[in-house]
């Protein structure tokens, strides 16, 4: 069993940015550990000589001929922003006033 | 009529686009309603398409290998100016202010773009189930899930709304669709075709692919949209291949196995189909060789930790800052928490949940990292099969398409309708579901064929074996 906690469920949530209510805290943990229960068949294999795998196939250093092209026009990219200002995304403030 | 004959009677001039975008809208408006295939029909946005198509005619230009063919898109694929959304309340609204490759190629080949549509929440499900616009229901048998991700693209096909359609295949979100659509579907080799303006769910299993109602119609298909593109790095670095010139090279002299892994689990009917379907293969030249590749048992627990790895950290885009919803609060942070929150669903939130714990200190190496061997161990198990034969053959979906509700409560039950199909994705390699005879309460059964990296041609040549031998019977 994973062993999986509602406090660390709480936690993963504040890591990842989301608010959970009681209800979906509690429907989480138990579907959590289930999920997590299932991979306990990969768990218990001796791995420890395999390297692992992030992507399926070598492709490597991929780079372009560094040569100015047309990107996106800002104000297109702007005009679907839920805010924006001076020609910036804005966002609510993120420190407090000034002393 | 299928695809082909459509782009041959355009180019011809016996054909009018404009005729056959106005004949898929009505096909979609006939049962768009019922069936909720569609978020968004772009009634304008086509007849302009079919338009530009007919004057290239008129004028004497080539008007593209697709000339005047209606296809869907999976509302996953950005579009110029074409509202988009990943069946999510997250992007509601959105316009894309570019389109993917995909979508320029097939605006290229002259093909005509109907609309966008529904899947499950940035393509997490098997069902269509996870919409935040509510699902998708089969055309076969509307009491019934089209499958997903890509449901609602399956069921344009299968309603003959649209002849062709795009989806995106992470771990079976085509081939599953397709199954239980009883229509072709194809995951190409990863890196084939370009995911440039694919909105991004697991980046290393992610692919676009096509669906057809017949195998010809789907190589078409995916020869107009592969090829190397520089916007996306995991592009291979080649041209699109020759797939339409090889439909009729059979099976003869090929060796195929039967993977008991792919059907262990899987209906009677199933079984019976795949069997039935290994003995026409035989029939055709081939020799079956019956084989097991335990590697694969191994993969719907590593896909459920890598994805969701993935998942969490392409979902952190969504902050409330650049694109789609913002709720408001006092400062960032509450306001980054206040948007994810409303905005996505719960099935979103449960894999971004699971991806960011076996991300997180002290559980990476437990289970991400371990997900991550695991996927070693399968890719070369599968290497070690094709060193023995060309291509492997199992079922694409344990069963034929489940009622609405019966797998919803319990997220392990629904994973498991992807077991047959996630492999592949893990491997990078190539695989497709083709229909092959039917099964409770007549619905469709899917085929499925599995080849190595880049063995299109071979899949498609054998799913036309499979294909005529049904059309025959």
């Amino acid at each position: 069993m994973s062993g999986l906690t509602r406090t660390e469920v709480a936690h993963v949530a504040k890591l990842a940015r989301l608010r959970l209510s009681d209800e979906e805290l509690d429907l989480f943990t138990v579907q959590l550990a289930r999920i997590l229960d299932h991979a306990a068949d990969m768990q218990s294999l001796d791995l420890a000589d395999v390297i692992a795998t992030a992507h399926p196939y070598d492709l490597i250093n991929v780079v372009r001929e560094d040569v100015v092209r047309p990107s996106l026009a800002r104000d297109a990219v702007l005009a679907a922003a839920p805010d924006a200002e001076d020609g910036c995304f804005a966002v609510p403030r993120i420190m407090g006033e000034a002393p | 009529m299928n695809a082909i004959t459509m782009a041959e009677g355009v180019r011809a001039g016996e054909l009018s686009a404009t005729t056959l975008a106005q004949e898929s809208l009505e096909a979609i408006r006939a049962r768009n309603d019922e069936l909720n295939v569609f978020l968004h029909i772009d009634e304008d946005g086509a007849m302009a398409a079919a338009a530009r198509v007919d004057d290239a005619v008129a004028r004497g230009a080539d008007p593209g290998r697709l000339a005047g063919v209606p296809i869907a898109l999976k509302d996953n694929l950005c579009q110029v100016g074409v509202p988009t959304t990943c069946s999510s309340r997250i992007l509601e609204g959105w316009r894309p202010p570019y389109s993917a490759t995909v979508v320029d190629r097939l605006l290229g080949a002259g093909a005509v773009p109907m609309g966008k549509t529904n899947l499950d929440e940035f393509a997490m499900g098997s069902s269509t189930e996870t919409s935040a616009f509510g699902p998708t229901r089969n055309p076969l048998d509307p009491t019934r899930v089209p499958g997903g991700s890509s449901g609602g693209s399956a069921a344009a096909v299968a309603a003959a709304m649209t002849p062709l359609a795009l989806g995106s295949d992470t771990g079976g979100s085509i081939r599953q669709p397709a199954a239980l659509c009883g229509i072709v579907g194809v995951k190409p080799t990863y890196g084939l075709v370009s995911r440039y303006g694919l909105i991004a769910f697991a980046s290393s299993l992610d692919q676009i692919g096509p669906f057809a109602a017949n195998v010809a119609d789907a190589a078409l298909l995916l020869e107009v949209i592969a090829g190397h593109d520089p916007m996306d790095s995991t592009s291979l670095p080649e041209p699109s291949p020759n797939l339409v010139s090889h439909l009729d090279d059979g099976v003869a002299g090929q060796r195929i196995g039967l993977v008991r892994e792919l059907i262990d689990g899987a209906d009677a009917e199933i079984v019976d189909a795949v069997e039935r379907a290994a003995a026409v293969l035989a029939a055709a030249g081939a020799t079956i060789v019956e084989l097991s590749i335990p590697e694969l048992r191994l993969g719907l627990s590593a896909y459920y930790l890598i994805a969701p790895a993935e998942a969490s950290s392409n979902l952190a885009r969504y902050d409330g800052v650049r694109y789609g919803l913002r709720v408001d609060a006092d400062d960032v942070a509450a306001m980054n928490e206040a948007t994810r929150t409303a905005g996505f669903g719960a099935e979103v939130k449960r894999r971004i949940m699971l991806g960011t714990y076996a991300l997180s200190a002290g559980y990476y190496d437990a289970y991400y990292g371990q997900a991550l061997k695991v996927r070693t161990q399968m890719r070369d198990a599968f290497r070690r099969a094709y060193e023995d034969v060309d291509l492997l053959l199992g079922a694409t979906t344990p069963s034929v398409a489940f009622t609405f509700g019966s797998k919803t409560n319990d997220p392990m039950a629904m994973y498991l309708s992807d077991v047959f199909t996630i492999p592949t994705n893990l491997a990078g390699e190539a695989a497709l579901s083709v229909p092959f005879g039917r099964g409770e309460a007549d619905l469709p059964i899917g085929v499925q064929l599995l080849g190595p990296g880049r063995s299109e041609a071979r899949l498609f040549a054998a799913a036309t074996v499979l294909e005529d031998a049904e059309r025959g019977s």
